[in-house]
């Protein structure tokens, strides 16, 4: 067999046996669901009405595209729970003393998580049509949005997949959860609109990638997206979300390689 | 099958450096069984890890199945079968799924992967338990699927890194059988352990590791020569009574005394009717005791007779799965 044959027959064995974790574990994929549906219904029905829009519309239309992308920044944690976990159940050194394809461990991994996530994604979806969130835009737009979240969620598992070789220890990837992507994603539009912010704050959350994903998701399912005029990141949502997704990549994909590599010195 | 020259590995920290192989030899023939007796941190996982080419060495080289274990890593990966400390598999995959993605990694086609696992898990009478998950397994399953997981590919050599840490006594003796087979079917093996008995028990021939350097190697019996053997312990109830005790049953006066525990220890060439005389003799005297046993050398006593110190842990290795960073990895 040739090498990318390996790689790709070795690559579809990792993913299924991560994905084989989801039916195996069904509180964890149920908890991510309740974490998020608990989100849409603490800020739709209790939050929302002391939130303006500016220049109108629903704010569970404003809320669902920052939910979309909330959860699947929050997905990057479980990947790297589950590396920790793999690390320290010795499951990687069993891998690495295989005759496999080298590459099949990290592409099989985030190959899942792209699976697993689109599940989610759906899940969320089916949630807001109940809650009252709709999609205003044509088809081929709204699958260029849900694109653009998967191919963000690709990245965000490099992250997850860079964390979790780089800290080794479940307890500790968990903390990571709380003390970097909550911050990240309440400094954003994902839950108010940025003029709300106080000013020194408002320039951080313009940049923020989970803005730019929430703003070009809003864009593109045709639900309210308010932004601060003048804004280079509020008026090119689309935009900064492909260079964001892009950069994160080119930064955490040859991290994480290069930790998975660095495991045999 | 097995080769290493001059193996070394030293883990720096800002702290401190701690030489996990420190100048590491081995030869192993094909078709024979070598364990590498040490305590926790000696250096013995350390040097499996450099052999099954997880673990690249500061200096030195080593061959695997005839194979540089750096230059021809993914070769070597094919002929050999790693069972390490941590039972390595998958807690949310079944006994069966564990050994079809095992197979399936080693390259074999899916219907062999199947049939394979469905014959190893009949061997290591896992049949029943082959549906179920194996977090719901005991520890002893865990390691027999562990150790099938290592004979999926059939591999030419086998490497068990402590296979029975932390086993109870009869998982240990079922391990122990499951073993035997393998060696018997004419399998290499590099065996680890901390128990001079299972070396004992398995292996043809023994490497005493200590703080990264093999310091002995024989059989079973000659490193039992020279640590002496089996010897007799008394416990006497009156530490008055010792050096009396001493002189009666030790007449040539080699006798080890331990004042504070009252303990005697001598050398028991005569095994058990030695120990009937001992009693005897100590009895026709009226030295009360408190216990007395006859005793096989233990690796302590091994490390004693070697090393003039006892075996030690060196802290923060072994203990350690999979480490990669941290520091201090031996074993």
């Amino acid at each position: 067999m040739s090498g990318l044959r390996i790689a790709v027959a070795d690559g579809i064995v990792i993913s299924w046996r991560n994905l084989k974790r989801v039916p195996r574990i069904p509180e964890l994929a149920i908890f991510a669901i309740l974490q998020s549906i608990m989100f849409v219904l603490l800020f739709a029905f209790v939050f929302g009405g002391a939130i303006p829009l500016p220049g109108g519309g629903s704010y569970t239309e404003f809320l669902m595209p920052g939910i979309f992308v909330q959860t699947l920044a929050f997905a990057s944690v479980t990947t790297a729970i589950a590396v920790a976990d793999d690390m320290t159940k010795g499951l990687i050194d069993r891998f690495r003393s295989l005759p496999m394809a080298r590459s099949a461990v990290l592409s099989g991994r985030t190959f899942a998580d792209i699976v697993y996530n689109v599940g989610l994604l759906i899940v969320l979806m089916l949630t807001g049509l109940v809650v009252g969130w709709r999609v205003h835009s044509s088809f081929a737009e709204f699958m260029y949005g849900f694109l653009l979240l998967l191919f963000f969620t690709y990245a965000m598992a490099w992250i997850g997949v860079y964390l979790g070789l780089a800290v080794q220890t479940v307890e500790v990837a968990q903390q990571l959860g709380f003390l970097v992507i909550f911050p990240i994603t309440f400094l954003s539009n994902a839950f108010v609109p940025i003029e709300t912010l106080p000013a020194p704050l408002q320039p951080i959350a313009e940049w923020n990638p989970v803005s730019a994903l929430t703003g070009a998701t809003r864009e593109l399912f045709g639900n309210p997206n308010p932004y601060a005029s003048d804004s280079f990141p509020g008026e090119h949502p689309i935009f900064m979300s492909v260079v964001w997704t892009i950069a994160l990549l080119a930064v955490f994909m040859p991290l994480a390689i290069r930790k998975y590599r660095a495991i045999d010195r | 099958m097995i080769e290493a020259e001059g193996l070394v590995k030293v883990y720096r920290s800002r702290k401190s450096e701690v030489r996990a192989l420190d100048g590491v030899d081995l030869d192993v023939r094909e078709g024979t069984v070598l364990g590498l007796l040490g305590p926790n941190g000696a250096g013995k996982t350390t040097t499996v890890r450099v052999l099954t080419t997880l673990l690249h060495a500061d200096a030195g080289r080593a061959t695997s199945a005839g194979l540089d274990v750096v230059r021809d890593a993914q070769a070597v990966r094919r002929l050999i079968g790693l069972s390490g400390q941590y039972a390595a598999i998958d807690e949310n995959l079944t006994g069966r799924e564990n050994l079809w993605m095992f197979g399936r990694l080693y390259q074999l086609s899916s219907q062999d992967a199947k049939d394979r696992a469905s014959e190893l898990l009949t061997r290591f009478d896992l049949e029943e338990a082959a549906d179920r998950v194996a977090k719901t397994y005991s520890g002893g399953m865990r390691r027999r699927l562990d150790l099938a997981a290592a004979l999926i590919g059939q591999p030419q050599l086998l490497f068990l890194d402590e296979p029975t840490t932390g086993l109870d006594p009869r998982s240990r003796l079922g391990m122990w059988d499951v073993i035997r087979t393998q060696v018997r079917e004419g399998a290499t093996l590099l065996l680890t352990t901390q128990y001079l008995e299972e070396a004992d028990e398995l292996a043809d021939e023994i490497a005493v590791v200590d703080h990264g350097k093999i310091i002995a190697r024989g059989t079973a019996d000659e490193l039992k020569t020279q640590v002496g053997g089996e010897r007799i312990e008394v416990v006497v109830h009156d530490q008055s009574h010792l050096e009396r005790a001493a002189q009666l049953i030790a007449p040539d006066g080699l006798a080890t005394i331990d004042q504070h525990s009252r303990r005697l220890t001598i050398a028991a060439e005569g095994g058990a009717q030695q120990l009937v005389e001992v009693v005897l003799r100590l009895g026709e005297e009226q030295i009360r005791i408190d216990d007395v046993g006859l005793r096989r050398p233990t690796l302590d006593d091994v490390f004693l007779a070697l090393t003039g110190h006892a075996a030690e842990t060196t802290p923060g290795a072994d203990d350690v799965p999979s480490a990669t960073t941290s520091e201090g990895k031996g074993g």
